[in-house]
């Protein structure tokens, strides 16, 4: 009970060494992830501008076979992380998670319902699949949304977390009933679709959900401040000039648009959204004008890496990429819970 | 008047907030630059009610309460914080704040949405922390304080708000005697050095009757008696408040009010 915080250094400096270190980490993951594979290649050949695009099998590879996916992963480990961050700051909770407001396990249904009925609707890059999840997680955030504001007074975060923790196990209930109704092939994509997967294929998805993550990024952009004020009590934080309604909403809807985007691109990828942000924590303290950028930029290299292990470690086999963020960030996370105890 | 409060009136909605559903019922007062005033009345009387609205945290339903002239609602949430500071009963953040870091937040309301805070919030802050007598814990964990500790270094939170006014939710409620004592001794010398205008919701009557200028007595919402302490700490005052016969006295050697409660009497 009597650790020192061991960050006095003003917050200045400290933001800019943070952001710039796990910047770099970030930024070397994702252009280290594409090199490794079952063809090894050069990333000076891939980088060659010399060479002709189309001679060009190490920048082909690069860019066109592997590239999509270390980006889908960078995009939606960033997410999470982040969503993870802003959501614990919210209910007060630092064991929240982004799948906390059932917006996943809306995101899951949308996506079981779109694969067992066959749906084959797409909109521009998006095919029916991520569609419908969208769909379930906007339904879901709404439904959570107007229980938590319904008397028109300043949002309830315990209505909030309640609903959606009921919410979740619903629709998971749901899904099971539709699981068990459809036949043997459908019922091993949903549950492939439930494990999580980065393989997009090509640059279209993660381009339809640029806009959704851009918006996301966005509002996340305004809140650090407030969110350590509501992570200290609403009330102290309107007494110090939050607008406490405001950043709630801002709150919620900004985690809820990052984790749809991130769950129909990707699936229900679990523990990256608790596991980064205390990783974070532990590194740079609980600031979040810190903890958020750094839990964005760690999210990114975290899950590129998670994703680098899921189709190398059993190459030619695949391990589900929620497999393995579960595989490392659970003992990870126990370990340096023991080490700070 | 800094603070003038008229005719107000507040209900908590009762369908959102279920046990809470006393309210305020037509409360006017005026609290003057520089006092200190003690806001007495047994529990659910609204006196928390009350300083959440002058503080802007709830809005009132009926009335208006206007500070320097200007009525609540016409501040920014952000203008109001650099006038009024309040001080909750508990503070529990969800996560490991420093103690510094829970003081530089009430640098807030002097900061635009992306401005960080620079040298010289830091040594106000600091400044804040000697003022509290906490200047040694700044690097220490919130959470591993006492609540004395505690308790002050919220108090320094609020102050390097530099607010013209402090609202005070029970300040010395969970303290032990001679952290009341400290507190109470920490409120007098940041009036008069920081002429900070003060408002204290207590239970405490001993404090009131050593600290406060003058009081406001609400019982169910309402205003049962206010003026200068002297006139306003009686015996027959403390009865109608809280059914509770007391013998009030000057005690010589402190020179301010004694309240020694003898037997509950409730009214016929």
């Amino acid at each position: 009970m009597t650790q020192v915080v061991t960050v006095p250094r003003p917050i200045r400096p400290r933001l800019a060494l943070t952001v710039v270190g796990f910047g770099a980490l970030a930024l070397v993951t994702c252009l280290a992830a594409p090199l490794v594979g079952s063809t090894s290649i050069s990333i000076a050949r891939a980088f060659d501008r010399s060479i002709p695009f189309a001679d060009n099998v190490d920048a082909q590879i690069f860019f066109l076979a592997r590239m999509p996916r270390v980006l889908a992963a960078a995009v939606v480990g960033a997410a999470l992380a982040s969503a993870g961050v802003v959501l614990q700051a919210l209910l007060r909770n630092p064991l929240a998670t982004p799948f906390t407001l059932g917006v996943s396990a809306g995101a899951a249904l949308g996506a079981m319902l779109a694969i067992t009925l066959g749906a084959t609707m797409t909109i521009g890059p998006l095919s029916a699949v991520p569609l419908a999840s969208l769909a379930g997680a906007a339904i879901a955030a709404t439904i959570v949304y107007a229980l938590a504001t319904r008397t028109g007074r300043p949002m309830s975060t315990s209505v909030l977390l309640l609903a959606g923790v009921t919410l979740n196990s619903f629709f998971s209930a749901v899904i099971l009933m539709v699981q068990y109704m459809g036949d043997f092939t459908e019922a091993y994509r949903t549950i492939r679709w439930l494990m999580g997967d980065l393989d997009v294929g090509s640059f279209g998805p993660i381009l339809a959900a640029l806009p959704l993550i851009v918006a996301a990024v966005v509002i996340f952009a305004l809140l650090p401040s407030s969110l350590n004020l509501l992570s200290v009590g609403a009330d102290s934080a309107a007494t110090r000039g939050v607008n406490v309604g405001r950043a709630q909403r801002l709150a919620f809807l900004s985690s809820a648009l990052a984790t749809s985007a991130a769950v129909s691109l990707a699936g229900p990828i679990g523990f990256v959204g608790i596991v980064v942000p205390h990783l974070v924590r532990l590194m740079v303290g609980v600031d979040h004008r810190v903890v958020l950028p750094t839990s964005a930029l760690f999210g990114v290299a975290f899950l590129v890496a998670c994703d680098l292990v899921s189709r190398t470690i059993l190459a030619p086999v695949e391990v589900p990429v929620g497999v393995v963020t579960a595989m490392i960030g659970g003992p990870f996370f126990l370990w340096l819970l023991v080490r700070k105890g | 008047m800094p603070i003038s409060i008229q005719h107000v009136s507040f209900g908590y909605d009762t369908r959102s907030s279920g046990s809470g559903t006393f309210s305020l019922c037509d409360v006017s007062t005026t609290i003057t630059r520089g006092s200190i005033t003690g806001l007495l009345g047994p529990n659910g009387c609204g006196k928390t009610t009350l300083l959440k609205l002058i503080a802007g945290v709830l809005r009132c339903g009926q009335g208006g309460i206007a500070l320097n002239d200007r009525a609540l609602a016409q501040f920014s949430k952000r203008e109001l914080a650099r006038h009024v500071a309040l001080v909750p009963q508990e503070t529990h953040p969800a996560f490991d704040f420093s103690v510094l870091d829970m003081v530089l937040m009430g640098r807030h309301p002097h900061l635009g949405t992306f401005q960080l805070e620079g040298p010289e919030d830091l040594s106000i802050a600091h400044s804040c922390l000697a003022a509290t007598g906490t200047a040694h814990l700044a690097y220490r964990p919130f959470t591993t304080l006492s609540g004395g500790e505690k308790q002050r270094v919220v108090i320094a939170s609020a102050l390097a708000q530099e607010p013209e006014v402090l609202l005070l939710d029970e300040p010395t409620a969970s303290l032990d005697l001679a952290y009341q004592l400290e507190v109470a001794s920490l409120l007098a010398r940041l009036n008069q050095d920081h002429e900070v205008t003060m408002v204290v919701a207590t239970h405490d009557l001993n404090l009131a009757a050593s600290l406060c200028d003058s009081l406001v007595l609400l019982r169910a919402g309402r205003i049962l008696a206010q003026g200068p302490t002297r006139d306003v700490l009686t015996a027959s005052m403390i009865q109608q408040l809280y059914d509770v016969e007391t013998d009030v006295q000057v005690h010589e050697p402190s020179g301010h009010l004694t309240v020694v409660p003898i037997r509950r009497r409730p009214r016929p």
